[in-house]
């Protein structure tokens, strides 16, 4: 399906990154957004509440993070393309009902605008640290989908994509920019509406008395309806048969957490989506994502020019994670230096993906600010000791 | 029985009444014997047949406890979302799509406790749902702790010495928030709930009806009030009907006169209705009103 | 590459400023423009800043380091900002409200008074794309034609006209005085 022309704002534009987000949000046909202000991702919503009225959906500012969330689970329900935009704190608050979009199978979007943590931290400064949370912030077992733009272009696109794959595998998507990005300004290509292919939910054809609403269909993903359709369902976030009713007991708990997590483990291969430069004969792999992917492209120039032989691994979706590609590489080079604005999060992923094969060194950054290419730089020269 | 053998001896099947809304593949139901969470199910069914809703657009979202499980008896769109936040997921239920008839069905300290900031916003945007909140003056679900409802002096597993915190009154919160429905019945009053449940069903805007509801297991054992039916007993000899009263005087103390009715009934516009009215209003025909996912351009 | 900070305090629209200098740089001239911006959490009159990295290709790290170009339109902005310009920079200054200090060599210095024309022009609210103009002939960083262009979209369409005539007084200001410098 091909995105809708009058919710597309063709053209070339100088927008920020989370300006961007918005845009892609109503160019994938997001028609409710509920979200409660907060720095540095108010911008998404702002735009959004401008635009929204001549565009159609609805826009709310609810009471808090706790009630955005519940809402965009509801409204995934009753039929619509749902977001909802935060930060650090309201990210926290968040994770109660991530929970519930993950039980229920919610597709929906969350967009996180990553600033400096912990508790109030940086408002108005860069960081890369809820990369962990995102992945296992909510209780319980359960897998998302993750992925990190490094400009605003990559916001708008991501945006969708992130819409795409939501509503393929009914999980939450979430687009873990970071401050840096959200509020740099850039040149934004919007393309025409009809080079931008949207993903349908994928509803059922079955009557009311045949459909089960938690059966596993293709890809281990149900089929969905809408609340108001007649097929008068159940949906709960207590672990549930695939009537959708409670069952207490751990042979169901078995059965429907494992669904809930191979339905990404098993699909991992198409929603896995990375970059990948000069790594055929790489001694170095510098495996990055979001903002730390782009400084750290002076720092490969440089160690190349000194003839260091530096791969690139960068990471368009983080979560699910590159597991295979990283153990394969692992088996060839030296080291993956990995730059992340945090003390050691995707890193640990390397460590555990790379089975001993080769060493995994972090490049940290405490926050507040994006690495300087020169540490990257050294980084790699370690690396290569 | 079976129905080969129900043909053979010639007898009628007999349906249950409320066949038609109940998940009747889900019952028997978890609640305690003289629970009277049951009796505000029957009477909100009553009402469901009543209002004429056509039904496939109804959706009840409960939240966590005892009355939290209602959602999962109805044969309705039902969501059991999480502690607190069945306001929220309502909210997202009505504006994903404006068709939708949305009913919130929990507990005191469901909607009230946990979720009270939720309530307060709801009813002061006048977001379109009906909130039907079991009282029964504690957390029954996890085994009788201090709930907002709790009256002062009665006993709770963490109150063992007895209440200190003034509870709220629950009409007066709702009616100074803007709510435009607000009433109170007890579960004894089944055709007066029933009717009130009618009544708030066919309005816009944010009802509430508190619906005062025994727990013999946890609360009366604890506070010796004796059963089910002794306290259904109390209600008979205890409630006072007052419509139209002062919210502000509707407080319950432990084992005091209950005042119930229908105390607000007004007009007030709704979250949607401004909404759209103030868009036409800035946009004119370039606002392009959202009438849910399956409206067509 | 170019580095350019615009400085001020928060009202000024220096913020604005930076925002048409990216834009005429990515969409009209054909080059990378990277807008970054920092503020103090006051909304009003606190020292604000909008840096613009200009690159042939794309622009990687999105800060600047060390800025070729300043542009000062308040005194603590100035002093905030002075020592960091590049030694061979290129200092722009509103002379009605910096005072500069001891002046460094080989920075080259100009100055306009872009807030009092503004103000002859009817709304010193404008000054910021006086001084645009004036940036524009003076570092030739961005094309006229691409600054022009930039103004559309970029300030309420009503006041497009008065912003389009504020952009021409400072451009016309610059050249004369590169002119009669020359």
């Amino acid at each position: 399906m091909k995105a809708d022309p009058k919710r597309v704002l063709t053209g070339e534009h100088y927008l920020d990154g989370d300006h961007a987000c918005a845009e892609g949000a109503l160019a994938a046909g997001c028609t409710f957004i509920a979200g409660y202000p907060i720095t540095p991702s108010t911008e998404v919503v702002e735009r959004i509440s401008e635009r929204i009225p001549t565009v159609g959906g609805i826009f709310i500012q609810m009471e808090d993070e706790l009630a955005s969330m519940a809402a965009v689970v509801g409204a995934s329900w009753s039929g619509a393309k749902a977001l909802t935009v935060t930060s650090g704190p309201g990210f926290s608050l968040m994770m109660e009902n991530i929970g519930l979009a993950c039980m229920l199978e919610a597709p929906c979007v969350i967009i996180n605008v990553q600033r400096g943590g912990p508790s109030t931290g940086l408002p108005t400064l860069t960081g890369q640290a809820d990369m962990m949370q995102v992945r296992w912030g909510s209780h319980g077992d359960y897998e998302i989908i993750a992925l990190s733009p490094n400009s605003p272009q990559e916001c708008f696109f991501f945006t969708i994509k992130a819409f795409n794959l939501s509503e393929k595998y009914r999980v939450p998507a979430f687009v873990m920019t970071d401050e840096c990005v959200g509020h740099m300004t850039e040149k934004v290509i919007i393309p025409e509406a009809d080079k931008i292919e949207l993903f349908q939910r994928r509803y059922t054809k079955l009557p009311p008395e045949e459909y089960l609403p938690f059966k596993p269909g293709p890809n281990l993903v149900p089929e969905m309806v809408k609340a108001g359709d007649g097929y008068r369902i159940h949906a709960t976030g207590l672990t549930h048969d695939e009537k959708g009713y409670p069952v207490m007991n751990w042979e169901a708990q078995e059965k429907l957490v494992r669904r809930l997590v191979e339905k990404i483990r098993k699909n991992a291969d198409d929603i896995v989506e990375y970059e990948e430069e000069e790594t055929d004969d790489a001694e170095i792999v510098l495996l990055s994502y979001g903002i730390s992917s782009r400084v750290a492209i002076p720092a490969i120039q440089k160690a190349r020019a000194e003839g260091i032989k530096v791969g690139v691994l960068r990471l368009i979706v983080v979560w699910p994670f590159p597991e295979k590609r990283v153990y394969e590489l692992s088996k060839k080079i030296k080291a993956f230096v990995v730059p992340e604005i945090n003390y050691g999060q995707i890193v640990l992923e390397v460590e555990r993906s790379v089975h001993g094969e080769c060493d995994a060194i972090l490049v940290p950054h405490g926050g507040g600010w994006v690495h300087n290419p020169e540490d990257i730089y050294r980084g790699i020269k370690e690396a290569v000791k | 029985m079976n129905e080969t053998l129900t043909k053979e001896m010639g007898v009628i099947e007999e349906k249950h009444p409320m066949e038609n809304i109940l998940r009747m593949d889900r019952i028997p139901h978890i609640w305690c014997p003289t629970c009277g969470i049951g009796i505000a199910v029957t009477s909100f069914a009553i009402a469901l047949e009543k209002s004429k809703i056509p039904l496939d657009q109804v959706c009840v979202v409960s939240g966590i406890g005892c009355s939290g499980r209602v959602a999962g008896y109805v044969k309705l769109d039902s969501f059991h979302s999480t502690h607190g936040r069945a306001i929220p997921f309502a909210t997202g239920l009505k504006l994903g799509n404006p068709k939708l008839k949305t009913v919130v069905f929990s507990g005191d300290g469901d909607i009230i406790g946990i979720g009270g900031n939720h309530f307060i916003h709801s009813a002061r945007r006048n977001m379109d749902m009906l909130v039907l909140c079991i009282n029964n003056f504690i957390y029954a679900m996890t085994g009788g702790q201090l709930a907002a409802t709790t009256p002062l002096t009665a006993n709770t597993s963490t109150s063992p010495y007895g209440n200190y915190e003034t509870p709220f009154n629950l009409p007066y919160l709702a009616d100074s928030c803007g709510a435009v429905y607000v009433a109170r019945w007890t579960v004894l009053h089944v055709r007066r709930l029933a009717n009130s449940i009618t009544e708030a069903l066919n309005k816009k805007g944010f009802s509430f009806i508190e619906i005062i509801c025994p727990c013999s297991t946890i609360y009366a054992r604890r506070n010796r009030l004796g059963s089910g039916l002794d306290l259904m007993k109390f209600y008979h000899d205890n409630s006072i009907i007052k419509h139209g009263a002062n919210t502000k005087e509707l407080d319950i103390g432990f084992q005091q006169k209950i005042i119930v009715g229908k105390f607000v009934d007004r007009e007030r516009p709704t979250f949607l209705e401004s909404l759209n009215d103030w868009n036409r209003k800035v946009f004119g025909d370039k606002f392009k009103e959202y009438g849910g996912p399956d409206d067509g351009d | 590459m170019t580095e350019i900070r615009i400085s001020g305090f928060g009202g000024q629209g220096i913020i604005r400023c930076g925002y048409i200098i990216g834009k005429a740089a990515s969409i009209y001239d054909g080059k990378s423009a990277t807008l970054t911006q920092s503020f103090g959490p006051e909304a009003r009159g606190s020292a604000c800043s909008a840096q613009v990295v200009i690159e042939k290709d794309r622009v990687l790290y999105p800060y600047i380091t060390v800025p070729n170009i300043l542009v000062a339109m308040s005194q603590e902005a100035y002093t905030k900002f002075e020592s960091n310009l590049e030694k061979n920079g290129i200092l722009l200054i509103d002379q009605d409200l910096v005072k500069p200090e001891k002046r460094r060599d080989q920075i080259k210095f100009y100055s306009i008074p872009a807030t009092r024309i503004a103000e002859e022009m009817g709304n010193k609210i404008i000054a910021n794309i006086v001084m645009l103009g004036f940036f524009t002939a003076v570092t030739k960083v961005i094309t006229k034609e691409a600054g022009r262009k930039a103004i559309f979209g970029s300030v309420p369409e009503r006041y497009i006209e008065l912003n389009l005539k504020a952009f021409d007084q400072g451009y016309e200001f610059g050249k004369k005085l590169l002119s009669e410098s020359s």
